[in-house]
């Protein structure tokens, strides 16, 4: 099915560049203007991927974007398992984000555990007319008393509450000081606030900052005895178990993991994370702020590292390791010695049925950089990658480090770009969302979700690379494929046919 | 090292092996500070506890778990129920990407719509810009018939006026001044996604019935005999409406459906992505106006729209989801009264066959207790069909019902003996519910997948219908109205209480002489 391999990177280069004209052919001109700032095709030795990015959609594209309570109570803040995350506003966006993002977590639910859980005030009219800050006290009360075994409570605001001038600020204080010192974190994440999800995530960080890290006491006695190899992991939200079969890879090479942010983590884990010797960073886009802080504030180093497959793993493990002495190191060794023969077998059974095929990705702001690796160890090539928030500094690295000459960059994509891109290029597979899934399935493309595994994972580590290729092979080499076309209907029609 | 290539491990194996389990009660006890053990047992104990329930009860600001979402999302519903027509929701643009995941994640489709991606300046200043720039960029890049405008809750917090938004973006070019964009307000702070479903409806109706917001002339109502149907906020749409087009064809009733949104949620995969399908045309929603009745098989789905409707002279009448025996008979025998046509005999011998169903199987449901909750008419249908079955509807509870809904459902438990137990609940939430559950459990709960957790929390085996269902595929592509329809839903119930009784009977020298090979 795939083109491209036939095809030189010169005469890949012009179908691409042709392609982008194509496509901007469908919008207004003004539109037409801004769009193309936002496609390119890369160019080897480049700095970065040529594209703009972290401005706004334009309206009535289709955008795949969220908003900045995603980024928050979705992305940073909803995985943080012993606190109560309040959804603050209308009942919708936290209906639609409840327990969608499989960050997995073990904890008695409801009791001492609330991941799952859609906690909201359920803003009606004389909420918005009268404001809703005796609401939020109200609320507040409410959980103390009925789930009183909750660490803490977090305010996520969604959009009305920036407009009508609460105070979650002033009602946040006077409860913590109510409740003695209980923490509780006023988020303003708003969804109208920057362009994304992105400016969520940061606003998420700089409240961990201020109402966590802030309020700990300098003199308060540690939980437990630090030790030379404490690490933190720092943006991994557990999808699937991710966290976790990454964990046991830094435990297995020497270290203590002293706090995982945020997927399965704890208020107690947040707090505790200044005393790491080394932030390990896997999500750079989302908690790149809160590392940058805490190597300013606590001069704890921090190291951004990517789990996806045995090349970058590996090469990871020994980044990670240079940190330490030579027991890390060593033990860095061992662990990639002791996968090795697993890692061989699952490359030996599943490369030569993947051997060639072609990806187009398009997702959030690390994936479509970092499991690029993880597809070229078992033979593949990512011929297309967009971020749907990333920023200058993502696509730097992505052109840095990533990928190959040729390769169409595409930010922000909107769905008709998208759809045509693939109908052209014809890849064996697109990764991206659920919004994305169905449309490219009807095309006839294989395709998995690479926010949320598509049910499955983890994706990170060495177990998780074999579930990934697994995953890969199932889904590329699923016999339904070979059935979209009724035999009897005979006449020529293109492979893939995008929606006019 | 447990993952082998041979045999890959998914995360339900991998996670339980010797090695990850050491780990994650290491990172517990060293660093989550957890709380005592005893502690969280207490609690749980106690959250199952009367005394519990009463101060769960007494909540008055705090929503836990409510099985409701917001307007937009019925709007948009609605919306791609007309041929080719695209739902722009003015305001902020995650809230599209929300509806848009949460509709493919029950029908298992693509679900296309548009935002009008207002930022902090649209916040500061009005979003008509980006109403400009967005109807003109829809309208060129996907080529829609229609396009239908809703609001997120920013736009109406600041007070976008879609009227005159509209008014000006077509003086702007945006779309051609004749082009139809019909809109309507709402409000994610006021009702449900039942109520969006509603106010988008009524606008679509009102744009082409009365004059197109002004621009051309109302339409004069020529009676003919034709029907309109209109079947709300619906997770079975698809199965559903499939089976009422075979009803109607059977009776020989000429009709339109309002909003048939059956063919864009199951489109096929055959090589072609069918960014449209099926759905209303233009024509037939004009052309609606002249029908001879109007029928609604959700009353709380079309409060506004129904009086709209009637308003133009045209007969209404409302169900409530019907489900089953004698709900699918008023319904047919609405249909034959309005219309003049006759029941035909292959309807009876459908009818025939769902009592033979019951009779056959009543015995297995006969004074079952069961909870449910759901949409209000959902919830009014399916507790009407357990009455019939014999069945106790105990607790009936919809987070998006009124006082007027209450009503109506205790209006149902005072017609059956069945029902002299059972009691209502409007407004309330699943954390209620799991109050409920605890102190007066049922034997079954019938609900959407958020079902699951007081299914695990509280051992009521769960029968999934409603919306969303996220976790069990395929259901919606069979219907639950008309005798077929009920028929499924007796199936479902069936079969779940079997496999509970299976399950509760398989222990070896145990329990197993229950284990019966004939039921």
């Amino acid at each position: 099915m795939s083109v491209s391999p036939t095809l030189s990177v010169a005469e890949i280069k012009d179908r691409n560049k042709a392609l982008i004209e194509e496509v901007l052919k469908v919008y207004p001109e003004k539109t037409a203007k801004r769009r193309a700032k936002h496609l390119n095709v890369h160019q080897e030795g480049k700095p970065d991927c040529g594209v703009k990015s972290n401005i706004k959609s334009i309206p009535g594209v289709m955008t795949i974007r969220g908003c900045a309570y995603a980024g928050s109570k979705g992305v940073v803040w909803g995985p943080i398992k012993d606190m109560i995350h309040i959804s603050h506003g209308p009942v919708g966006c936290g209906q639609y984000s409840w327990a969608a993002r499989r960050n997995y977590y073990i904890g008695t639910t409801g009791i001492d555990t609330f991941v799952t859980m859609q906690f909201t005030s359920d803003f009606q009219e004389k909420d918005i007319v009268f404001g809703g800050d005796k609401k939020l006290a109200k609320i507040m009360d409410e959980i103390q008393e009925l789930f009183p075994l909750n660490n803490g409570i977090t305010v996520q605001s969604e959009c009305p509450i920036g407009l009508i001038g609460d105070d979650i600020e002033a009602v946040s204080k006077a409860k913590s000081k109510e409740y003695d010192g209980k923490t509780i974190v006023p988020v303003r994440c708003e969804g109208f606030r920057g362009v994304s999800q992105s400016l969520g995530h940061h606003i998420a960080n700089d409240a961990i900052r201020d109402w966590v890290f802030d309020k700990i006491a300098p003199d308060a006695a540690p939980r437990f005895e630090p030790t030379p190899y404490d690490v933190a992991i720092i943006g991994d939200y557990n999808i699937g178990g991710d966290a976790w079969s990454s964990r046991i890879l830094l435990e297995e090479m020497g270290l203590r993991v002293i706090a995982q942010w945020s997927g399965d983590g704890s208020l107690a884990e947040l707090e505790a994370t200044p005393k790491a010797k080394l932030n390990v960073l896997h999500c750079y886009r989302s908690m790149n702020y809160i590392s940058r802080h805490m190597e300013e504030k606590y001069g704890i180093p921090w190291c951004e590292y990517n789990f996806f497959g045995p090349s970058k793993i590996a090469e990871s493990l020994r980044k990670i390791a240079s940190y330490f002495d030579d027991k890390i190191k060593e033990g860095a060794e061992q662990v990639i010695a002791k996968y090795q023969p697993l890692m061989d077998a699952v490359i030996a059974k599943y490369r030569p049925r993947l051997e060639g095929k072609t990806v187009m990705l398009f997702v959030g702001g690390l994936r479509p950089r970092h499991v690029i690796g993880a597809y070229e160890d078992l033979g593949m090539e990512v011929v297309g990658t967009g971020y749907e928030f990333g920023h200058n500094d993502d696509y730097q690295r992505t052109a840095q480090h990533y990928v190959k000459d040729g390769t169409l960059i595409y930010d922000d994509v909107t769905g008709y770009e998208f759809e045509k891109f693939v109908e052209k290029i014809q890849p064996d597979l697109v990764g991206s969302g659920i919004k994305e899934k169905y449309v490219f399935q009807k095309m006839g493309v294989p395709f998995r979700q690479m926010h949320s595994w598509d049910y499955s994972g983890p994706y990170h580590g060495y177990d998780g690379f074999a579930i990934f290729a697994r995953d890969m092979d199932m889904a590329i080499n699923s016999p339904v494929w070979k059935m979209t076309k009724a035999p009897w209907k005979s006449e020529e029609l293109p492979l893939l046919q995008a929606a006019e | 090292m447990p993952q082998s290539a041979e045999h890959v491990l998914d995360h339900f194996d991998l996670f339980r092996g010797p090695e990850y389990q050491q780990m994650l009660a290491n990172k517990k006890k060293m660093f989550e500070n957890p709380r005592d053990p005893a502690e969280v047992e207490r609690v749980r104990e106690w959250a199952k506890t009367p005394e519990y329930r009463e101060k769960n009860f007494a909540r008055e600001a705090l929503t836990v778990n409510p099985a409701k979402a917001c307007q937009p999302l019925g709007a948009v519903f609605a919306a791609v129920g007309f041929e080719q027509t695209i739902p722009f929701v003015h305001g902020s643009q995650g809230c599209v990407a929300y509806y848009r995941s949460h509709l493919s994640r029950h029908f298992k489709e693509p679900s296309s719509c548009v935002s009008s991606s207002m930022t902090e300046d649209a916040a500061v200043f009005g979003g008509l810009n980006n109403m400009i720039d967005g109807l003109a960029n829809t309208y060129n890049m996907y080529k829609p018939k229609m396009i239908a405008v809703s609001t997120t809750c920013m736009a109406e917090v600041i007070g976008d006026d879609l009227n005159a938004f509209i008014k000006t973006s077509k003086e702007k070019g945006s779309v051609p001044a004749e082009y139809d964009v019909p809109f309507a307000h709402t409000p994610a702070f006021v009702g449900s996604h039942v109520t969006g479903y509603d106010n988008a409806l009524k606008g679509i109706i009102e744009h082409f019935w009365d004059g197109k917001a002004g621009t051309t002339a109302k339409l004069e109502r020529k009676p003919n005999d034709k029907i309109n149907f209109i079947g709300g906020f619906d997770g079975y749409t698809v199965g559903n409406m499939r089976e009422v087009k075979r009803i109607f064809g059977l009776m020989g009733i000429d009709y339109t459906i309002l909003a048939d949104n059956s063919e864009v949620f199951d489109t096929p995969t055959d090589g072609e992505f069918r960014m449209y399908d099926g759905g209303t045309t233009l024509e037939e929603a004009a052309d609606a106006i002249n029908a001879k009745a109007t029928i609604s098989m959700q009353e709380y789905c079309t409060e506004k729209t129904l009086p709209l409707i009637a308003a133009h002279g045209q007969e209404v009448a409302a169900f409530n989801h019907p489900i089953g025996v004698s709900a699918t008979d008023k319904f047919l025998m609405t249909l034959s009264r309005i219309t003049g046509k006759p029941i035909p005999e292959e309807l009876a011998r459908e009818r025939g066959r769902l009592v033979d169903a019951v009779a056959d199987s009543s015995a297995h449901i006969h004074g079952k207790k069961f909870a449910i909750y759901g949409d209000p008419d959902l919830c009014l249908g399916l507790a009407g069909f357990l009455l019939e079955l014999g069945a106790e509807p105990t607790h009936v509870l919809a987070t998006n019902g009124g006082k007027a809904w209450a009503a109506k459902v205790q209006a149902l438990f005072d017609s059956s003996p069945f029902g002299q137990n059972c009691h209502v609940y409007a407004g309330k939430d699943l954390w209620h519910m799991r109050s409920l559950l605890f102190t007066e459990p049922v034997d079954f709960l019938i609900g959407n997948t958020y079902g699951k957790y007081l299914e695990r929390d509280t051992g009521t085996p769960l029968i999934r219908i409603g919306f969303p269902i996220f976790d069990r595929h395929h259901h919606h592509r069979y219907p639950v109205w008309g005798y077929q329809g009920g028929l499924n839903v007796l199936v479902w119930v069936l079969d779940r209480i079997f496999e509970s009784i299976d399950a509760t009977t398989n222990v070896p020298a145990k329990s197993d002489y229950s284990f019966d090979i004939i039921r």
